[in-house]
């Protein structure tokens, strides 16, 4: 048994995703994955699908698909986008689709990225062992663009139902930080704006990271440490002072300055904020950096099992 | 005593151990020492060790274990006598220097003062190790190159620079994986994959290994493709 979507519509930076694929730093290679992993999860287990299984990615761009061959059940989580098939719908909603109808995912009142899981495994091209989509080189899963049929084996369905929103799914704006590797490289009064001032988010927003706009944060040595490891939620600041927050396929070594690095735990949430949005990074002690990523591992743990179909 | 290594922390989930400021053997000998640590003893929680030139990217989940903890047991790594030199991995990776190929090999050559056959012989006399590898998957920088030919990267990147692509700046050297724009300098192509497709082994070189180039024909090229 087979079910097949038809995309007649997808804007730029839908793709497929899994959990990632971390682990090949060392050559390279990012972990890339979901930008909201925590929504990622919740439409995957909602459908009691495995936490990881590889799932669509929609920007807000959106993505229109015509359902060939059914009925299959798909759960959406993520933002605040609106999803129409027969019936109107908003982000985090399991629903099914028949032969013939059509899903329509589109920008809503918040968020930037909404996850498609699908009950049933969707058939796509794996490198390094997942199917999560690296931008820059189209190694995974793909990118979703018109024309591309999906393929999903032993499709299921499962009763239609709304997903609670967790309130810590919603964009955060405030992110915690440890500051550095190179906060050293800073004067005092520019570290003091990074941490008093508002920053907001630009419109050079992608999978790799956002620039932002805010205070200027001129290093105050030249530019000349060798390239190093860098990690997702780096804040990493160019030679012009402007600030770039790196994201799920940034790249693994760079040789600009880190004046902070925003808290795991935060991410998710920084990347359903839309371009103008306000940002402020308040710093933390490593002891209070693991016990907030700590509560907020029990917290996500605790929603998703209440969101899993049996 | 040298006030390295130091440890910086990343987030909840990181520390960078530092091992110098500025580009050295020792520092990076020491990057290399605690990454082989780390595969005989992880860390608890270990996720995963990124090294480059003079640090090394410690990822642990923070659910299992702090900064602190793992602080106690890198510096205990750190401490354990290092390993032979023997254990050196050595590659050779082919190279064309055709000038269809080559299309900055003559620039190179009027800059560095040399003949083309000059810069040629001084690229394959370089002494390659891998550093680190980023920019893109499977971009391995090879440090060691000859002084000749240290050249900084042009003022403006080239586009669609196809891989396999073998390309210098300063004394590093990159064969490219993926047609990527590149502000570096293009004397040779490669016919030597780096990407694999071998699950068990998906990447030629590891961080540290040596590497050596042998010229190849053009036909010799055109035939490994």
């Amino acid at each position: 048994m087979t079910a097949r979507l038809h995309v007649s519509a997808a804007g730029p930076l839908v793709s497929v995703q899994d959990a990632g694929r971390p682990g090949f730093a060392r050559f390279g290679v990012t972990a890339s994955g979901p930008m909201d992993r925590l929504a990622f999860a919740t439409a995957n287990v909602a459908l009691g699908n495995s936490i990881g299984a590889a799932a669509i990615e929609v920007s807000l761009g959106g993505l229109k698909l015509d359902c060939v061959e059914g009925p299959v059940s798909l759960a959406v989580a993520g933002g605040g986008f609106i999803v129409e098939t027969d019936q109107k719908f908003g982000s985090w909603q399991v629903l099914t689709l028949t032969a013939g109808q059509s899903l329509t995912i589109r920008r809503g009142p918040w968020g930037s990225w909404c996850y498609l899981a699908i009950a049933g495994r969707l058939e796509c091209a794996t490198w390094l062992g997942s199917s999560a989509t690296l931008g820059t080189s189209g190694f995974g899963g793909g990118k979703l663009v018109a024309g591309r049929e999906l393929t999903i084996h032993a499709p299921r369905v499962v009763t239609a139902r709304p997903l609670a929103c967790p309130v810590f799914a919603r964009p955060r704006h405030r992110l915690h930080v440890t500051l550095g590797p190179q906060d050293r490289f800073f004067a005092p009064e520019t570290l003091r704006d990074f941490q008093k001032g508002l920053f907001a988010l630009s419109t050079a927003y992608d999978r790799m990271g956002v620039r932002l706009s805010g205070p200027e944060l001129v290093p105050n040595v030249a530019l000349t440490m060798p390239s190093e490891p860098v990690t997702r939620g780096a804040v990493q600041v160019a030679g012009d002072g402007v600030a770039t927050l790196l994201l799920a396929d940034h790249q693994t070594t760079g040789g600009y300055p880190k004046i902070a690095t925003v808290l795991d735990c935060d991410l998710d949430g920084a990347a359903q904020l839309r371009s103008f949005d306000a940002l402020m990074f308040r710093p933390v002690t490593p002891a209070e950096a693991t016990a907030r990523a700590r509560l907020h591992s029990a917290l996500t743990a605790r929603y998703l099992q209440s969101v899993t179909q049996a | 005593m040298s006030r390295f290594p130091i440890f910086r922390p990343v987030a909840e989930h990181g520390l960078l151990v530092e091992f110098g400021d500025t580009i050295t053997p020792e520092a990076h000998l020491a990057v290399l020492h605690l990454d082989a640590m780390l595969v005989q003893s992880p860390c608890p929680g270990f996720r995963e060790a990124t090294p480059a030139y003079v640090n090394l990217l410690v990822q642990f989940d923070p659910n299992i274990a702090n900064h602190a903890e793992t602080e106690t047991h890198l510096r205990a790594l750190i401490a354990r006598p290092p390993l032979s030199e023997a254990a050196t991995a050595q590659h050779e990776v082919q190279v064309c220097y055709d000038d269809a190929l080559a299309p900055d090999l003559a620039e190179v050559a009027a800059r560095c003062d040399l003949s083309v056959e000059a810069v040629i012989a001084a690229h394959l006399a370089g002494d390659y190790r891998v550093f680190l590898y980023g920019f893109a998957p499977g971009y391995a920088y090879l440090g060691g190159g000859p002084q000749a030919l240290s050249l900084p990267r042009k003022d403006a990147a080239v586009r669609d620079v196809p891989a396999g692509s073998v390309i210098i700046a300063g004394p590093q050297c990159i064969v490219t994986t993926l047609s990527m724009p590149t502000g570096w300098w293009r004397i040779g192509r490669s016919p030597t994959q780096i990407l694999r497709d071998d699950p068990a082994r998906p990447f030629l070189f590891d961080v540290g290994d040596a590497v050596t180039f042998r010229r190849i024909r053009r036909t010799e090229f055109e035939a490994a493709l």
